[in-house]
């Protein structure tokens, strides 16, 4: 491999890791900030990537205002979802979480299926970013992947600073080491895990709107998602927004060159970076450092 | 008084009911066991539409005898698969299973109906060893194996003058098989397969891979994929500047009922499979008019399947003039028919496989229309079918 294409795939492995972060973060923020186990995260990545593929048609060349738009409206949906079902999911086992998020999952995934159907869609980028530039004559490389990593940087920046900067991120930290005590000094925790929580929907629905022009729509894509989201969570260290970070990007590394160098063990690559991460450190790479 | 009227006549019905049955004039009983539900779900309704459309066009009877179905939905899940069919050979003890999409619940359905001794036709599941290791007297198929439009793309490739080739799958026996066929084809012709890349099932990130592809640059490449990774797939190719400099080709099924999706970036593609959109032949325009007609949707490559399943088995009971107790008979006469396929006309092989023509399609607009024949009456190999 010469240098040229080791540079390309460098900026392969940190756009994929990128996107993965912005997937995993809503699930590291739901799992250790509430405690819940939410095997339905993949599904809010799905229907941001079908809310991005019903929004298109109606936005048109305003794809900055679609993304807009998906965001709150998965937003308010995660918080009515919260109130329905899971504001019920915080005292009990975590058997119990698995059991109504897995049910969550197929109740999401027919619902699809009867609204939508069962086709493979694609989403158009927006013309503005449809082009593609020259890789030093090896191949081009899409407008769009750069948008895609650097509007996930900018979610990374905003996510860090609304968590360890404002009196709202205070309130989250609080609230997650200890609920008892954050409701004592007259915080409405009900409230703040309603708003967190429709929070990790967003993050996961705005993850799967931007990767909809690149991954088109199809059933059973939050599965996929799911489990690597899961994978980079235990890498991180379970609620840690930076752990996510770093362990995504990893995960992006392992994935990509193991693909190129290990191509019948691809799929084992991630995983082993899991044991050895779990053997070194078991609390993950972070634990709670935000 | 009364009752024992009703008792007796009651008796004497059921005991002509059986008798009727002895003589094989009650309906045949076909276990459809196709996916209801879940990604395949659109399939299984092509499949057994067609499968009926033929059945209808007997007038609702196959060589005299009324047909009952049964449907199992066998959900794409292997393993739920064994349930399922036993459901239909040991509770419905049906005569005939029709089944499925997935490979590997087609495999538990062969494996299931070679312990029974039940009749099965596959429609379109295309594993290698159905009709491989797994063969059986009983086990015919109306569609294909991975490996035949494996190798016809391979054929073409090196006709067209390729030496050096590169392939990519998911790393399943669907896909390996595919490769198999392919490197076969193309190697048989002078060309050479450099290097094999493939991804974990279903992972549907490509970009490393096709930056592999950039920096080799072979003079062709090879892909086995279906659904959303082929759509996304061809999509990132082409995103990736590549489909101008190294051509890409394919399994047809690359670019079936995907295309809507791919929109221009699957534009120009070659694949190769054993039915195309637009085949102007009479008897392929009669079976699309009578389909959409009943059905009201377009006929598919799915659709096509199905019909010939019926028509294979029509012609086997055909022989047996609809003695199910006949078996040798009916086995011997699904091997020896002649198929009016709507995609032109097949002999099944020893193995009980299509024997057909692959044809060259290429992408115009949301049709993969027909350019030529890549090989003529190509057989599989049938490795490992002892029989």
């Amino acid at each position: 491999m010469d240098f040229a294409t080791f540079l390309v795939q460098c900026l392969n492995a940190v756009q994929y890791g990128l996107l993965l972060f912005l997937v995993a973060s809503g699930l590291t923020l739901i799992f250790g900030i509430m405690g819940v186990i939410n095997l339905a995260h993949g599904s809010f990545y799905m229907l941001g990537a079908y809310l991005a593929f019903g929004l298109a048609p109606l936005f048109g060349e305003q794809f900055l205002l679609m993304l807009v738009a998906g965001v709150l409206l998965s937003a308010l949906f995660g918080f009515v979802l919260e109130w329905v079902f899971f504001s019920y999911l915080y005292q009990r086992e975590h058997l119990q979480q698995v059991l109504m998020t897995y049910a969550l999952i197929l109740v999401f995934e027919e619902a699809r299926s009867l609204i939508v159907g069962n086709d493979v869609h694609g989403v158009q980028a927006p013309p503005w970013l449809s082009g593609s530039f020259a890789l030093g004559g090896l191949m081009s490389y899409p407008w769009y992947r750069v948008f895609a990593s650097v509007a996930c940087i900018a979610i990374a920046l905003a996510l860090y600073w609304v968590v360890n900067r404002t009196r709202l991120g205070m309130m989250i930290r609080a609230g997650a080491s200890n609920r008892d005590m954050v409701r004592g000094l007259g915080i409405d925790i009900r409230l703040l895990y309603r708003v967190v929580f429709a929070g990790g929907v967003a993050l996961a629905a705005l993850a799967g709107m931007i990767a909809a022009p690149l991954s088109s729509v199809y059933p059973g894509m939050g599965g996929g998602v799911l489990i690597v989201c899961f994978v980079v969570v235990v890498i991180g260290g379970i609620g840690s927004i930076s752990g996510a970070l770093v362990a995504s990007l990893l995960v992006g590394f392992v994935d990509t060159f193991g693909k190129v160098f290990f191509a019948e063990f691809s799929g084992v690559g991630v995983y082993l970076l899991m044991a050895i991460v779990l053997v070194w450190r078991p609390e993950g790479l972070m634990k709670r450092g935000y | 008084m009364q009752l024992a009227h009703r008792l007796t006549a009651l008796a004497a019905a059921l005991c002509c009911a059986v008798a009727a049955h002895a003589q094989g004039a009650g309906p045949i009983k076909i276990g459809l066991m196709l996916p209801a539900t879940g990604t395949y779900a659109g399939l299984g309704t092509a499949i057994e539409n067609g499968f009926k459309l033929y059945v209808q066009e007997q007038g609702g009877k196959l060589a005299g005898r009324e047909i009952q179905y049964f449907k199992v939905d066998d959900e794409s899940e292997p393993a739920k698969a064994t349930d399922n069919v036993n459901k239909l050979i040991k509770r419905d003890a049906v005569d005939v299973l029709v089944g499925t999409v997935h490979s590997g619940v087609a495999l538990a359905m062969a494996k299931a109906a070679k312990d029974s001794n039940t009749l099965l036709i596959v429609p379109n599941a295309g594993a290698d060893a159905i009709t491989g290791p797994m063969c059986a007297p009983n086990i015919v198929r109306s569609s294909f194996t991975n490996w035949q439009p494996g190798y016809a793309t391979g054929v073409v490739a090196a006709q067209k003058g390729y030496k050096r080739a590169m392939t990519i799958t998911w790393n399943y026996a669907a896909g390996a098989e595919a490769v198999k066929g392919f490197a076969e084809g193309f190697e048989k012709g002078g060309g050479k397969v450099v290097k094999d890349l493939n991804v974990p099932f279903p992972n549907v990130e490509f970009q490393a891979l096709l930056t592999e592809i950039a920096a080799q640059k072979p003079d062709v490449v090879f892909a086995f994929f279906a659904g959303g990774g082929a759509v996304k797939f061809v999509k990132d190719y082409a995103a990736a500047g590549l489909t101008k400099t190294v051509p890409l080709m394919g399994s047809g099924f690359l670019t079936d009922g995907t295309l809507e999706a791919q929109g221009a970036a699957a534009q120009g593609l070659l694949t190769a499979l054993h039915y195309a959109d637009n085949l102007e032949t009479p008897r392929n325009n009669a079976f699309r008019k009578a389909y959409a007609l009943a059905y009201k949707s377009n006929a598919d490559v799915y659709a096509v399947q199905g019909y010939d399943a019926a028509q294979i088995l029509d012609a086997g009971l055909l022989a047996a003039k609809g003695d199910l107790a006949k078996r040798d008979v009916i086995t011997a006469a699904m091997r020896k028919v002649t198929v009016d396929s709507p995609r032109g006309k097949f002999t099944l092989s020893a193995a009980g496989n299509p024997v057909q023509d692959i044809y060259l399609r290429e992408v115009k607009g949301n049709n993969n229309e027909f350019k030529s024949v890549a090989v003529k009456a190509l057989a599989d190999p049938a490795r490992g079918c002892k029989m």
